[in-house]
C-alpha cells in the first residue's frame, strides 16, 4: 500500500493521472471507518487534506453566486460568510456530527461517499448546485443530480477530483432540518432542505435518507407553486399545509433498515417539510 | 510526499517520532498507542462517535481514529500526555479529580483534550458552548452533571489565577 500527501492540486491531479484507481481521502470520516473495520483495504491513497486550493471560497455577488471547495470543513460554513448566503448550507453543516468531525468532513467527502444520509446533499439538491470535477487534462460542471446516481454511486471518473461545488444565492427563506436519535453525533433518519425563490415564485424541497439518492419533491413543488403566490409572504392554510406534508411523504421512498422504519421515515418527511414551509412564511 | 516507504515521521507533542515496520492505513490512534508508546489516547468506537480518541492536530480537535497517520507527516499533533507538566496536573485535570468528573476514565483524556481546547479558544464559555464543544464526547458513567461543574470549576480557578 501507498499513501500520496500532494501539496498542490496540480501534483493531485498528476497523482490521480498515474494512478487512476487510487483510493482518495479528504477528511477521512466515512472512510477511515471502512478501514478500521476491515470493510475495506485499499491499495493506494491519495490524501487530499493538505491541497490549500480544495479549501477556496470565492463568494460572487455579481453572478449571485457561491463556489466552495470541495475539501472545506463544515466548521467553515457554520457561520460567516457563507451562512449569512446560504444559511440553508449552515444549518446542515452545523447539524454534522460533532466539533471534532465537522474540523474534518467536507462537501467534497460528502460528495464522494454519496451517501444518502450526506447532510449537505438536500442543500446542494435544492439549490441546484452544480459539482466542478477536474482531471489532469480536463475539467467539467455537472449538476448536482445528474452526479448523484445510486446509493453511493456517483458519476465522477477514474482520475478525476472533486475540487468545489457552485451554489447559487437565492433570495428568499431556506432551511435545513434533520431527525436522528439525539442532537449530536446522528447520521439522518430523515433530513430535508426547503428553498423558496421569491423572485421567481418557486419552492424547492429537497430529501436526505428516504431513497437511494436525495430526492427532490418536484411534483409538490409545481404543485403548490400553482397554489399559492411564492413571490409575496402568503399564509398557508392549515388544510393546504397538510395536504403539502402529504404529497412530500408520497414523493419519498424510504426503506426499513437498522436506523428506522419506512413508516416513520415517510411521516418525519412530511413533518419536516410542513414545519419548514411554516417558518418560511412567518418571516 | 510519498509514504510507500513504510517509513514515515509524525510530530507529537513537539517531538518527531519515526514509525516503522507499520502499515500505513493504520489510524492515528493505532500508531499513538500501538508505535509511538503513547496510550494516553483512548479507543473505543473507531468510527468517529464517542471521542476518545480525541486529539488536536494543526490546532483542531480531531478524532485520531478517523485521520490515516501516514497522512499527518506535516502536522502538528497534541495529545493528552502533553498537557500536564511532570506531576501536576493542569486546572481542568484537578477539577475533573476534584469535582468526580472521573468515575470509569476511559472517556476522561478525550474530555480533557476537548476541553482544553475549547477553553484556549474561549476562556469563559457559555453553558451551550461548553455542551456543544463536549457534543462528540460521550461518558456513560457520569451523567455529565459532575463534568459540567468540573469546567466551570477549571474556568473560575483559571480566571483567578490570571486576575
Amino acid at each position: 500500500m501507498s499513501v500520496l500527501v500532494p501539496r498542490t492540486l496540480q501534483d493531485a491531479l498528476q497523482a490521480t493521472a498515474a494512478n487512476p484507481s487510487a483510493q482518495l481521502i479528504q477528511g477521512g470520516t466515512d472512510l477511515m471507518v471502512e478501514i478500521n473495520f476491515n470493510h475495506r483495504k485499499p491499495t493506494d491513497v491519495i490524501a487530499l487534506r493538505r491541497v490549500d486550493e480544495l479549501k477556496s471560497v470565492n463568494i460572487d455577488i455579481k453572478n449571485s453566486q457561491i463556489t466552495i471547495g470541495a475539501g472545506l470543513p463544515y466548521q467553515q460554513m457554520e457561520h460567516g460568510e457563507i451562512a449569512l448566503h446560504l444559511p440553508a448550507l449552515a444549518q446542515a453543516a452545523r447539524t454534522v456530527g460533532s466539533p471534532q468531525i465537522r474540523s474534518a468532513g467536507s462537501i467534497g467527502g460528502n460528495l464522494g461517499t454519496c451517501s444518502p444520509a450526506g447532510d449537505a446533499l438536500p442543500v446542494l439538491s435544492a439549490l441546484n448546485a452544480t459539482v466542478n470535477l477536474q482531471s489532469a487534462d480536463s475539467s467539467r460542471a455537472i449538476s448536482i443530480h445528474d452526479f448523484m446516481v445510486g446509493v453511493k454511486r456517483n458519476a465522477r471518473m477514474p482520475g478525476e477530483i472533486i475540487v468545489s461545488t457552485t451554489l447559487p444565492i437565492v433570495s428568499g427563506w431556506q432551511g435545513y432540518s434533520k431527525v436522528g436519535v439525539r442532537n449530536a453525533m446522528v447520521i439522518s433518519v430523515a433530513s430535508c432542505c426547503l428553498v423558496v425563490d421569491r423572485i421567481n415564485g418557486t419552492i424547492a424541497v429537497a430529501l436526505g435518507a428516504v431513497g437511494p439518492t436525495i430526492i427532490r419533491c418536484r411534483e409538490t413543488e409545481s404543485w403548490l407553486a400553482a397554489q399559492v403566490d411564492l413571490k409575496a409572504k402568503t399564509t398557508v392554510s392549515p388544510n393546504l399545509l397538510q395536504e403539502f406534508g402529504d404529497r412530500i411523504a408520497t414523493e419519498s421512498k424510504p426503506i426499513d433498515d437498522h436506523r428506522s422504519t419506512a413508516a416513520y421515515r415517510r411521516h418525519a418527511v412530511a413533518v419536516l417539510a410542513r414545519r419548514m414551509l411554516t417558518r418560511a412564511n412567518a418571516q | 510526499m510519498n509514504s510507500n516507504s513504510e517509513i514515515y515521521s509524525l510530530t507529537v507533542n513537539g517531538k518527531t517520532h519515526e514509525v516503522r515496520d507499520s502499515w500505513v492505513g493504520e489510524s492515528l490512534l493505532y500508531v499513538l498507542r500501538e508505535r509511538l508508546d503513547l496510550p494516553g489516547t483512548k479507543g473505543a468506537c473507531e468510527q468517529g462517535e464517542c471521542g476518545s480518541c480525541t486529539v488536536i492536530m494543526d490546532g483542531q480537535a480531531v478524532c485520531s481514529c478517523l485521520v490515516m497517520a501516514a497522512t499527518a507527516i506535516d502536522s502538528e499533533i497534541r495529545t493528552v500526555e502533553s498537557l500536564s507538566v511532570g506531576d501536576s496536573l493542569t486546572e481542568v485535570q484537578d477539577a475533573f479529580v476534584t469535582e468526580g468528573g472521573v468515575q470509569c476514565g476511559f472517556c476522561t483524556p478525550g474530555l480533557v483534550v476537548a476541553i482544553e481546547h475549547l477553553l484556549s479558544q474561549n476562556p469563559d464559555p457559555s453553558e451551550i458552548e461548553i455542551k456543544e464543544a463536549i457534543s462528540g464526547n460521550i461518558c456513560r458513567c457520569t451523567g455529565y452533571g459532575r463534568i459540567f461543574e468540573a469546567v466551570d470549576k477549571a474556568v473560575s480557578v483559571r480566571k483567578a489565577k490570571s486576575s
